[in-house]
């Protein structure tokens, strides 16, 4: 099981902060095709995925990095602080 | 000084003290603090959301790639997320250094940073309702030069 997290307008597109999902997935971008089949929130949550950043076990990285034994997979907008 | 990300507010003055305080050889301070802007009176309050747990190591990652770069005695980030009002202090950076380039130049490259790759986002509540802020492209360019 993997922990997805969601940020900002992604958590409230998808209606829940966190849901832990089954995922065969070898590499983000494989979660996200997963995770888009789950809901149409989730389909139109990932619908540009120009303005979805993501973190896997708490570190930035793109959507073609790997989640074998990843236990927390983040995804949230651009970030805006400061 | 590490990082520190709290929802209670900051005495910017108390901070700035204390870091001095501890800033041992060093000649120069350079403090920056982002506050939340009033847009004209339109803006009612800001949300801050944060990632916690990466925020905290985002922020420290920040702060030692500061330190590596340029000759710092002492670097200090302090970050708030919840509701704020128009006015209130948001963030603020301290560095201390020998001489003052490197702390002016480390506090600029603290901000381009954080601003973009530490995990929080704004969002503005005003008359019209509710709605996220969103990045912009300069932001993104301004890593750039670093």
């Amino acid at each position: 099981m993997i922990d997805v997290l969601y940020f900002a307008w992604l958590r409230e597109r998808i209606g829940a902060p966190k849901e832990a999902v089954e995922s065969q997935a070898a590499t983000v971008a494989d979660l996200v095709e997963e995770l888009k089949s789950h809901s149409e929130a989730h389909a139109l949550a990932f619908s540009d995925m120009t303005s979805v950043r993501v973190a896997v076990d708490q570190e930035l990285t793109d959507m073609s990095a790997p989640i074998k034994g990843a236990r927390e997979v983040a995804f949230f907008p651009p970030m805006t602080g400061g | 000084m590490g990082v520190r990300v709290q929802s209670a507010p900051f005495d910017m003055g108390a901070e700035v003290q204390a870091f001095t305080k501890a800033a041992t050889g060093a000649g120069a301070i350079v403090t920056f603090s982002g506050v939340v802007r009033d847009e004209g009176g339109t803006l009612a309050s800001m949300e801050i959301e944060h990632y916690p747990g990466m925020t905290e190591k985002a922020l420290e990652a920040i702060r030692q790639d500061a330190m590596a770069r340029w000759s710092l005695t002492d670097a200090l980030v302090i970050h708030r997320f919840g509701p704020l009002k128009p006015g209130e202090q948001i963030m603020m950076v301290a560095t201390a250094s020998r001489h003052r380039a490197d702390a002016f130049q480390a506090a600029e490259f603290l901000m381009d940073y954080l601003k973009s790759r530490a995990p929080f986002w704004k969002k503005e509540r005003g008359a019209d309702g509710a709605s996220w802020v969103a990045a912009k492209d300069a932001d993104e360019d301004a890593l750039k030069r670093w």
